[in-house]
């Protein structure tokens, strides 16, 4: 079905479409990726809104990260989360080895930067992490491996994610493409 | 017959009151007010809790013959019922539908009050069914 595609053209575009329409000095002080990220995040709180509605109460942030993980991410990207790690002490770090948003990109560091503004429009997950948590969470980041359809790994990473990890969760072996962003949630 | 719908924001303050007849509206303002209360109180109570939507708070006011229902959505979003009917399960569940259609229109900002009117007609419906 072509839907898929749909929506994969239709984000890159919408991506696209707020820097082009980015007024003076917008794009260096950030003001795009929060608009993106604003965006994604209220298409998350209706998203949530919806899924949530016949689903049991969570219990607690654990539940809320395993409906995020398996529940949210299957109905949005057809896929689960490959991996979810917490320090128990409100972090926690989902791992996507193959970001449905991402695959289409090239794999090379020439649009490694164009691939954190699309990850941006992701702002989808802090919406729906907002909806739903109770206490605050500093929602570290989404360590998306984006791999073309070849299936290789690039080998590159943005600085300041790895220092972040690094100094949290003591020895990470960065490989893969990481993108992060701080979302906290809204109480 | 006596009723009164309010929807509340995770915050606690109201998003949506609406309440008929109308010389009982303060009387039901403040009991919905109080209930808050005890909706906190119930969701304090964390492990009990295991698949609890609706809270049913009881005889508040043992005068009257009415009941105050509660029901807290997974974005802490409360509405507050006071109603002498019951079938309140029904009712919330047409309520929490309107209230994710309202949600969802990307022209309302999370937090506003609800001025939708066809969330409106949803709690008319409800009203002039029950009564």
């Amino acid at each position: 079905m072509a839907d898929e595609a749909l929506f994969l053209l239709l984000h890159n575009e919408m991506v696209s479409g707020v820097y082009k329409s980015a007024e003076q000095g917008e794009v260096e002080n950030g003001r795009c990726i929060t608009k993106l990220e604003n965006m994604g995040f209220r298409v998350g709180q209706g998203l949530i809104e919806r899924f949530t509605k016949d689903t049991a109460r969570f219990k607690d942030e654990l539940d809320i990260m395993k409906f995020i993980c398996k529940d949210f991410w299957t109905t949005v990207f057809k896929k689960q989360i490959d991996n979810l790690r917490t320090n128990h002490q409100g972090i926690y770090v989902l791992q996507d080895n193959k970001f449905r948003l991402l695959t289409q990109l090239s794999a090379g560091k020439q649009y490694l930067e164009h691939a954190s503004k699309i990850k941006a429009g992701q702002g989808i997950t802090t919406g729906n992490t907002g909806g739903l948590q109770e206490s605050k969470v500093d929602f570290l980041g989404l360590l998306v491996a984006g791999s073309s359809a070849g299936e290789r790994k690039v080998t590159s990473s943005l600085l300041t994610a790895e220092e972040v990890l690094m100094g949290r969760w003591g020895m990470w072996k960065v490989a893969k493409i990481i993108y992060s962003f701080k979302g906290s949630s809204l109480n | 017959m006596a009723m009164c719908i309010v929807v509340i924001a995770k915050e606690n303050y109201p998003l949506y009151i609406r309440s008929t007849p109308t010389e009982y509206t303060l009387k039901f303002y403040y009991m919905v007010h109080t209930s808050l209360d005890v909706v906190d109180e119930i969701s304090a109570m964390g492990k009990a809790l295991v698949y609890q939507r609706e809270l049913y708070l009881g005889l508040f006011y043992p005068t009257e013959d009415y009941k105050v229902y509660g029901y807290m959505t997974s974005s802490k979003v409360k509405f507050v019922m006071v109603v002498d009917s019951s079938n309140t399960a029904l009712i919330f569940q047409k309520l929490h539908n309107s209230y994710t259609d309202v949600m969802c229109n990307p022209f309302y900002n999370p937090g506003d009050r609800i001025q939708s009117r066809a969330f409106d007609n949803t709690v008319t419906l409800m009203m002039i069914q029950v009564c």
